[in-house]
C-alpha cells in the first residue's frame, strides 16, 4: 500500500514538516528528513526552490534564492535522495513549482521520483485542468499522489472534482495568503473548516499556511487529519546546529 | 482567426492560466465576464468616449518625411506617444478600469516596469476614485524617478519590489502576492499582454485600438489598409499586439517584432527572449522564457526599463513559433542612436523602449516605395537622464 494512505489509516493529528532542498547548506538535504522523522514528524515536504515563487512569502522565497545560489538543482535534489529509503521510512512530497518540472521533463521527473521513493507531489502552480490532461496518467504509472490546494474561496463543486482527482490528501489552506501569515482562526475559518469537513470527502485533509506552534496545531487537528508547517521551520533552521534546531523545534509540538 | 485564443485559453501551445488556488476564483471570475462585459453597448461608448476626449485618440498616423527620404519606403508612424499619459499603456487601462468597476472592485494593483504602465493605472485610479497600489522594482524606481513622482502625485502608493533583480519581473512577481492576499475587492491591471488567460486576450483587446485606427488611416492616406510592414518593440509585448492585431489574419502584412537584445544578444545582458528563450511556464502563462536548464528564470537586462522582461507573451510566443511574426532584437546602443536620429530627423524625443522599432529601420532593406508602420509606443521625456548620460547632453 502507499505510504501516505497508510499512515493516514493508522494515525491522527499528523505533522507534516515542509522544508526547501539545499537550505542552510547544499547538502543538508537528507540529514534534515532524517533528523526531522527521528523527531517526530510523520510527513515530510521536501521543496525543490524556484527563482520567482509567487505563492510563497519573503521567509521561504529567501531560503529558496539562498538554496538556488549555492547551486541547487532538481537534478542534483534527486541525486541527493538516491538513499532516501534507506534513512526515511515516513511519506515524503515533493513541493515546487511547475516550470523547473517541465524542464527536467514530467515523465524523467515521475520516473525519478518513483525511483528514489518519492510518495508524491504539490505543484501550485500546475492548473486542474492541465493535470488532468497532462500528467496524471504519468503520475499514475509512478504511483505518485498529486496534492491539490483548495482555499476558502474554492467552490464547493471544485472541491469535489479535486477530490476525485487526487489519492493522496487535500492541502486546506486557512485562508486566502502567500506563506507564513499567522493562522487567525476566526468565526469565518471555523465555518470553512467545518464546510470541508461535513463534505466528506473521500481524501484526508491538511491544514497548511499559518500553523506556528502547538497551539495553532491542535486547532487544525480538530477540524482535520493534520497541518503543514512551512516557512516557521525554515526560519527555525537558519543558523545554529541543525541537530539542535529540529530537535527544538519539534519539542514543541510533542504533547 | 487562427492566432486568436481558443476556448481553452490557448495560442497554439502557449497560453493556459498556470495559477495556484489562491488566484483561481479572481481568474475566473475574470474569466466568465470579461468578454461580455466588453462585448456590452454601454461599456463600449463609455470605453470610446474616454479615448477621445481623456485620451485624445485617435492618435495620427503621421508621414514621417525626412524618414521616408532616408529609408526610401514610406515610413508611418503610429503617435502612441502622443495619448495621455505619454505612452499607448493608457489604452489598456482605461478598459481595465471600467471593467474592475463592472466586477465591482474597490482596490486596484499593477506592476511597472518604465513606470508608464503604472503612470497609467495610477491616472485612471484617480479619474475613477479607486484606491491604487503599484509594484515597482527597487532599480526602475531609481531610474524613472519622474515616472515614481508622477504615481504620487496621482495619489497610488508606490511599492519597492525588492527581490530577485529589482525589476519588472520581480514587481509582477508582487503584485501577484498581493492579489492572493487580497482577492475579493482587489482587481490586478496587468500592463501587458502577459499572465494567465483571460489577460493576455483582455490587454490584447483593449491595445488593438492601435491596429484598428492605423487601418483606417491607411486606408484615407494611401488608398489601402495593408502596409507591406508594420513594426513594434516588445517587452511583454501589449504595443505590438495592439499593433498587430487586425493585421494578423492579413498574411501579406508582415509583422516585424522588435526585442532589446542589451548588451548584445550572447553578452550574458540581455532580453531578447526569443533568442535566448525556450519554452516555459512563467507568470501564469506557457510561452517563451529566459531560463537555465533547471527551470529557474534568467534575470534579464535592457537600457529600456519597459523591455527588461525574461518573457514574451503567449500570443507572441505563437506568431513566432509559427513564423507569422519575425522577432529581431536591437541593442542598447542602437537603440540610443536610434532615439537621437529620430529627435534630429523628425522633432519627436521617442522612449528608448520605441527607439528600438525605429532602430531595426536601418538593418532593413527596402526596394522603394514599400508602405511601413511603426508603433511609436512612448515619448521620450522619462528617459532624458539615460540620453543626457549616454550622449554627454
Amino acid at each position: 500500500m502507499n505510504r501516505i494512505k497508510q499512515l493516514f489509516q493508522e494515525k491522527k493529528n499528523i505533522l507534516s514538516i515542509y522544508y526547501t532542498a539545499g537550505y542552510p547548506n547544499t547538502g543538508d538535504t537528507l540529514q534534515i528528513a532524517e533528523l526531522l522523522e527521528q523527531s517526530g514528524a510523520d510527513i515530510l515536504e521536501i521543496g525543490f526552490p524556484y527563482s520567482d515563487p509567487v505563492a510563497d512569502g519573503p521567509v521561504i522565497q529567501a531560503s529558496s534564492k539562498q538554496s538556488l545560489d549555492q547551486g541547487m538543482t532538481l537534478q542534483l535534489l534527486f541525486e541527493q535522495l538516491k538513499d532516501l529509503r534507506k534513512k526515511v521510512s515516513i511519506p515524503v512530497l515533493l513541493m515546487g513549482y511547475v516550470n523547473p518540472v517541465l524542464q527536467f521533463g514530467v515523465e524523467k521527473f515521475c520516473e525519478a521520483c518513483a525511483e528514489v521513493g518519492v510518495d508524491g507531489c504539490i505543484v501550485p502552480d500546475l492548473p486542474m485542468v492541465e493535470y488532468e490532461e497532462f500528467y496524471k496518467d504519468c503520475f499514475e504509472k509512478h504511483n505518485l499522489s498529486n496534492v491539490f490546494l483548495i482555499t476558502p474561496q474554492t467552490a464547493e463543486e471544485r472541491i469535489h472534482k479535486i477530490d476525485g482527482l487526487t489519492n493522496g490528501f487535500i492541502y486546506l489552506l486557512s485562508s486566502s495568503a502567500t506563506t507564513g501569515k499567522n493562522l487567525e482562526v476566526g468565526n469565518t475559518t471555523e465555518a470553512y473548516f467545518s464546510r470541508i469537513k461535513n463534505l466528506n470527502l473521500k481524501n484526508p485533509t491538511m491544514i497548511g499556511f499559518g500553523i506556528s506552534d502547538k497551539q495553532t496545531f491542535d486547532k487544525a487537528c480538530s477540524y482535520a487529519n493534520g497541518a503543514i508547517i512551512g516557512t516557521a521551520f525554515v526560519k527555525a533552521i537558519a543558523d545554529g546546529n541543525l541537530e539542535e534546531s529540529v530537535s527544538n523545534f519539534m519539542k514543541k509540538f510533542k504533547d | 482567426m487562427k492566432y486568436k485564443v481558443n476556448e481553452k485559453g490557448y495560442y497554439g501551445d502557449f497560453g493556459g492560466a498556470y495559477i495556484p488556488e489562491m488566484l483561481y476564483p479572481n481568474v475566473e471570475e475574470l474569466r466568465q465576464n470579461y468578454l461580455k462585459i466588453i462585448d456590452d453597448a454601454d461599456f463600449q461608448k463609455e470605453f470610446h468616449q474616454l479615448l477621445k476626449d481623456y485620451v485624445g485618440r485617435p492618435s495620427p498616423l503621421y508621414l514621417a518625411k525626412r524618414y521616408s527620404e532616408r529609408y526610401g519606403a514610406n515610413i508611418f508612424l503610429k503617435r502612441e506617444d502622443l495619448n495621455h499619459t505619454g505612452a499607448h499603456k493608457i489604452n489598456n487601462t482605461i478598459g481595465q478600469i471600467l471593467l474592475a468597476e463592472k466586477l465591482g472592485k474597490k482596490r486596484i494593483i499593477a506592476e511597472t516596469g518604465a513606470g508608464q504602465h503604472g503612470v497609467a493605472t495610477a491616472t485612471v485610479c484617480a479619474l475613477r476614485n479607486l484606491e491604487c497600489v503599484i509594484y515597482m522594482g527597487e532599480v526602475d524606481i531609481e531610474r524613472q524617478a519622474p515616472n515614481v513622482a508622477r504615481m504620487k502625485m496621482l495619489g497610488a502608493k508606490v511599492v519597492p519590489a525588492s527581490s530577485g533583480s529589482k525589476t519588472l519581473k520581480d514587481a509582477t512577481n508582487e503584485a501577484m502576492r498581493d492579489w492572493i492576499n487580497n482577492p475579493v475587492d482587489t482587481h490586478y491591471i496587468i500592463g501587458s499582454v502577459v499572465g494567465p488567460h483571460p489577460y493576455p486576450d483582455m490587454v490584447a483587446i483593449f491595445q488593438s485600438i492601435i491596429s484598428e485606427e492605423t487601418k483606417k488611416q491607411l486606408l484615407e492616406q494611401t488608398g489601402s489598409d495593408q502596409p507591406d510592414y508594420v513594426l513594434a518593440c516588445v517587452g511583454g509585448g501589449s504595443n505590438a499586439m495592439g499593433m498587430f492585431y487586425h493585421f494578423m489574419d492579413d498574411e501579406n502584412v508582415k509583422l516585424i517584432a522588435v526585442e532589446a537584445a542589451g548588451k548584445g544578444v550572447s553578452s550574458g545582458f540581455s532580453a531578447a527572449t526569443t533568442y535566448l528563450g525556450k519554452e516555459g511556464v512563467l507568470h501564469g502563462s506557457r510561452s517563451i522564457l529566459m531560463q537555465t536548464p533547471d527551470g529557474q528564470v534568467v534575470e534579464p537586462h535592457s537600457v529600456s526599463a519597459g523591455l527588461d522582461y525574461p518573457g514574451i507573451g503567449p500570443q507572441h510566443a505563437h506568431l513566432f513559433k509559427t513564423g507569422r511574426g519575425q522577432y529581431v532584437s536591437i541593442t542598447d546602443e542602437e537603440s540610443l542612436d536610434a532615439g537621437l536620429l529620430c529627435t534630429k530627423l523628425e522633432g519627436i524625443i521617442p522612449a528608448i523602449e520605441s527607439a528600438h522599432a525605429l532602430a531595426y529601420l536601418e538593418k532593413m532593406e527596402f526596394k522603394g516605395g514599400e508602405n511601413v508602420v511603426v508603433c511609436l509606443s512612448g515619448r521620450g521625456d522619462k528617459d532624458l537622464d539615460t540620453y543626457i548620460k549616454y550622449f554627454n547632453l
